[in-house]
């Protein structure tokens, strides 16, 4: 068998969930190759050679691929798709825009976020908002698949791949990109930290999430917030934590005045441990959580962040 | 500008499902079924683009069981001027939809499509960008903003780390994410005005498209249940547990 993983991409550098994917792809078995397309991804493709497990890493370095639009991508995967058995990527947005259209062009079907490898054909993938997993076997011949990085533990970075240029350009004449805001944080990457701490409806309102910030520095913990937070317009969308929003599983997850809606549940109820605090003791939240706190936010946080 | 909007009939996203005590499946009898909410934002933007004028007509597309008629109903409802119903009740996965949607493209040929970014029961999140591959239009996927301009849509998307906007020459396929809109409720006047607009029934074989996939589902079971865990009293209670019995601190 032999395996291409789509590197994914923050910002030109290597994304920490490639690493995940990588181990996915040990799961399944083979030689595994990684994708690097962007434009100037030279330290990317530097990063990725290093992951535990990569045999060769390919670097299609373009203008076309900047951004990593969907047309080009989906082109460039076309073209590489043909000398492997597997095409694996991150369930980011960006694994989840481009992959389909690989699947589509080479007439199979896809399976969305794969969290447990049975064998080289059988996958668990959650349904229902991870309310049901669900066992699949996949018929085709290319199994294209993109992988919830929080199912597989990260591979190491000790490895030495080769690098390799591929040379393969495509036309885009269909889509161009206008802009990126891109929210800007000191903090680590929500889907990548070891431990977060998310707000929800009970924080009142988005200046009171500043008493999160202290508690977050003092944990190195990325800030999250529940759907109700963020319809609230406390805080951006892409804080939200849950089956809309970000799927994490740190080792440790505080949510802060968050009742415990399922589609919050199913965002987070993978983490090692769970912290809630609520002023209500009969919320949701507490039936998954380890160690719960009743009482008011505006109270406890202050004191947990000065005895940190 | 023709636009044709997909829906898809799902569970309500109300109900907790249930799995089959034989593991097949997720157990559907006399549960709430409803539109997608994700479609449910594709019909509002649809006819919002009709409300300013932007579109001339909506037309509402399904693939499912008998029933799907409901939510086709639904779509009528809420704006949408005619619907096509493609009858099937195989499990009619992405692929086999997006097959379907690209041959009802060829023959309506509209300026837009506007798809739900995936539907809560699969949760696969394909549907679009097969049909814009299979189609070879371009695709703006997760969007929280349209803008129709001239011969072309801008679409900004949520993306990991925030927003990203993308200029697409028309026809494009738009997949909608939870901030492109608040859908309208439907009035009863309209639903009754609904019951009388056309809706074609069609079927896969019409079309030349076979349904069945090569992805066979082996068992669906509950995911582990999380046990509660205990509370403390304080915050010196909480960071004590936490470094010395988690041992995460």
């Amino acid at each position: 068998m032999s395996i291409l993983v789509l590197a994914d991409l923050h910002e030109g550098q290597l994304a920490g969930a490639t690493a995940h994917v990588v181990a996915a792809a040990q799961a399944i078995g083979g030689d595994i190759d990684v994708l690097v397309a962007g434009e100037g991804v030279q330290a990317a493709a530097e990063a990725a050679a290093k992951l535990d497990g990569v045999s060769r890493v390919r670097v299609a370095d373009n203008a076309v691929y900047a951004h990593q639009l969907a047309e080009p991508m989906g082109a460039l995967l076309v073209e590489m798709a043909g000398d492997y058995t597997h095409v694996l990527a991150s369930a980011s947005t960006t694994g989840k825009n481009v992959l389909p259209r690989l699947a589509a062009l080479k007439d199979v079907s896809q399976l969305s976020d794969v969290i447990g490898v049975e064998s080289a054909d059988t996958f668990l993938r959650p349904i229902y908002a991870g309310n049901a997993i669900a066992t699949v076997k996949s018929d085709d011949t290319l199994k294209v698949i993109t992988i919830r990085p929080t199912g597989f533990d990260a591979v190491g970075a000790s490895g030495s791949a080769t690098i390799e240029a591929v040379d393969v350009v495509v036309d885009n004449s269909q889509s161009s990109f206008v802009k990126e805001e891109l929210a800007k944080s000191d903090r680590p990457e929500l889907g990548g930290a070891k431990v977060v701490i998310s707000g929800g409806r009970g924080m009142g309102n988005g200046e009171n999430f500043k008493l999160l910030d202290g508690i977050a520095d003092k944990l190195g913990a990325a800030i999250g917030a529940s759907r109700a937070a963020v319809d609230a317009g406390f805080v951006p969308n892409d804080m939200q934590v849950g089956q809309t929003g970000k799927i994490v599983a740190p080792d440790l997850y505080i949510a802060v005045g968050i009742s415990g809606a399922i589609q919050h549940l199913a965002g987070m109820k993978d983490s090692k441990v769970i912290v809630a605090i609520n002023k209500d003791d009969e919320a949701p939240i507490f039936q998954v959580a380890d160690y719960g706190l009743v009482g008011d936010l505006f109270e406890i946080l202050p004191e947990l962040e000065s005895k940190l | 500008m023709k636009i044709l909007v997909a829906v898809k009939r799902v569970i309500d996203y109300n109900v907790k499902i249930r799995v089959k005590a034989d593991h097949s499946d997720v157990d559907l009898t006399n549960v709430k079924m409803a539109m997608n909410p994700f479609c449910e934002i594709a019909v509002e933007e649809a006819v919002r683009l009709k409300e300013k004028g932007v579109a001339t007509e909506v037309v509402a597309v399904t693939v499912g069981p008998k029933a799907a008629q409901e939510q086709l109903r639904t779509a009528l409802a809420l704006g949408a001027d005619r619907a096509i119903h493609i009858e099937t009740d195989e499990r009619a996965e992405s692929l086999a939809v997006a097959k379907l949607l690209a041959k009802v493209v060829e023959e309506e040929q509209p300026g837009l499509v506007i798809l739900g970014k995936q539907a809560i029961d699969t949760d696969n999140n394909q549907t679009g960008q097969m049909l814009a591959a299979l189609t070879g239009l371009p695709q703006g996927t997760f969007a929280s903003e349209v803008a129709v301009d001239g011969d072309k849509v801008n679409v900004t998307r949520e993306i990991d780390g925030g927003l990203q906007t993308i200029a697409l020459t028309l026809p494009a396929i738009v997949t909608t994410d939870l901030r492109l809109n608040e859908p309208r409720y439907a009035k009863l006047p309209d639903i009754m005005k609904a019951k009388k607009k056309p809706l074609d029934v069609k079927t896969p074989a019409d079309y030349g498209v076979e349904v069945a996939s090569k992805v066979s589902l082996l068992k669906v079971e509950s995911p582990a249940e999380r046990k509660g865990g205990v509370k403390v009293a304080s915050v010196d209670e909480l960071i004590d547990k936490l470094k010395n019995e988690a041992k995460v601190l």
